[in-house]
């Protein structure tokens, strides 16, 4: 093995990819915001709404879950030229995450839904709660309690995912490392580093999701 | 007229001819999963085995595997591809995205297989050791058709997951589906409908099985 490990180019750098982390969680969360409220659109479309919201709805979600994450941003990144829309890295990265989020999303609220009994939603009304009112109060927030888990996974999943903004130009962790990686020529160690960081995120994640149901679960 | 056929044309427009080109990305798609997909879910298995049985294994082999499912495949795949090199063992991209994405298969599988086994009744596998069966016996006709039904459901999203991951072997350079549209759109310049067939390419492998297992679930569910 003739191959000499420089680790200083990496160390210099470590601030560096810090901030770049920052970005991919700032990525990662904000694309997770809009896939859940676009996803709960999406599942009840799917469960409540009319032909075509059923139909968009589906079709929407099938294609979400049935192609690459990789070929979703592809799409927001050069298909979309085709009609003159030209978005920035960072929209790149958020309208594919968003995208392929709600898709994964609304299937898990669509189960969420399906497992709250009817009679939930019956008292709710007898109660003198308006339809918005009970879906607010009432099931909504069973819903979330249900797919809590589900979610973090997604979360994750979304941090994993955001690293594909390194194709597209988008310089969040693994674009910021493959930047400094090409311009010291230490592939290796830079892609080491970069994973370590997505580790300790992921765990990080994970850690505050945990105590984050322990808050919001009491009851 | 004659200036126009005298100048040269740079970009040639996707045709018919180029489906063919198409058609053969796809089937190294599927050679790559269906390669790491087979080896990573036997292995997956054993690992879940291993994860269930022994409680070393579940901190060391556990933490392992968890590095590999809190990575991102595509950091995972250059890692991999730039320490050959340095070991002096240069690598095919063939071999080695097959070999990232069957451990990364065989990660995720592990999981999974590990819930299968433990979602056979505990009650269930003593009434069979009871009625003189070995610890192997037990696993093979009792613990694997119960186990294997109840982990179908997580075993094909991951599948198909892999199916879908496949494409980022296109980084290191392996002619698969993405490749390929990146090279005909590079020649046509019409990245719209280049994308949306190979979308199309990508769902026509991965839909019908998400299909077809939902079916089988369902069947399975009211035996």
């Amino acid at each position: 093995m003739d191959y000499t490990f420089h680790w200083r180019p990496v160390i210099k750098a470590l601030p560096d990819l810090f901030n770049a982390a920052l970005i991919t969680l700032e990525a990662a969360i904000l694309s997770m915001a809009i896939g859940i409220i676009i996803g709960l659109a999406l599942a009840m479309m799917r469960l409540y709404g009319n032909k075509t919201m059923y139909i968009f709805a589906t079709v929407w979600v099938e294609l979400a879950r049935n192609t690459p994450a990789l070929l979703q941003l592809f799409f927001f990144g050069f298909g979309l030229g085709a009609f003159g829309w030209h978005l920035s890295p960072f929209m790149i990265v958020l309208c594919g995450l968003a995208f392929n989020n709600a898709g994964y999303l609304a299937e898990n609220f669509r189960g969420g839904f399906q497992a709250i009994p009817k009679a939930q939603y019956n008292a709710a009304r007898c109660l003198g709660m308006s339809a918005s009112q009970t879906y607010l109060r009432i099931i909504i927030p069973q819903v979330f309690k249900l797919v809590y888990y589900p979610m973090t996974n997604q979360m994750v999943w979304a941090v994993l995912m955001s690293s594909l903004g390194m194709l597209v130009g988008f310089r969040e962790l693994s674009g910021e490392t493959q930047f400094l990686a090409s311009n010291t020529f230490r592939l290796f160690e830079f892609f080491l580093v970069a994973a370590v960081f997505y580790y300790v995120l992921v765990k990080a994640i994970l850690v505050a999701a945990h105590l984050l149901s322990r808050r919001l679960f009491t009851y | 007229m004659s200036e126009s056929a005298s100048t040269i044309q740079f970009f040639t427009g996707f045709s018919v001819n180029d489906l063919p080109f198409l058609a053969q990305a796809a089937g190294g798609t599927l050679l790559i999963s269906i390669i790491s997909i087979s080896i990573g879910s036997i292995l997956g298995c054993l690992f879940g085995w291993a994860l269930y049985a022994s409680r070393y294994a579940r901190y060391i082999l556990g933490s392992i595997l968890d590095i590999f499912r809190s990575v991102p495949l595509i950091i995972q795949l250059l890692l991999f591809f730039n320490f050959f090199p340095i070991l002096g063992i240069p690598l095919e991209p063939f071999a080695a995205g097959c070999i990232v994405l069957t451990v990364y298969t065989s990660a995720l599988v592990a999981q999974v297989a590990r819930g299968g086994i433990e979602a056979v009744p505990e009650s269930m596998r003593r009434a069979s050791r009871s009625l003189g069966m070995s610890y192997f016996q037990d696993m093979r006709y009792v613990v694997w058709p119960i186990g294997a039904r109840a982990m179908l459901p997580a075993w094909t999203g991951v599948a198909l997951g892999v199916l879908k991951d496949s494409a980022l072997v296109s980084v290191l350079g392996y002619l698969e589906l993405l490749r390929a549209s990146q090279i005909l759109i590079t020649r046509t310049q019409e990245p719209f409908i280049i994308l949306a067939i190979v979308g199309a390419f990508y769902f026509a492998l991965s839909y019908p099985i998400g299909k077809i297992t939902a079916r089988l679930e369902q069947r399975w569910q009211y035996d």
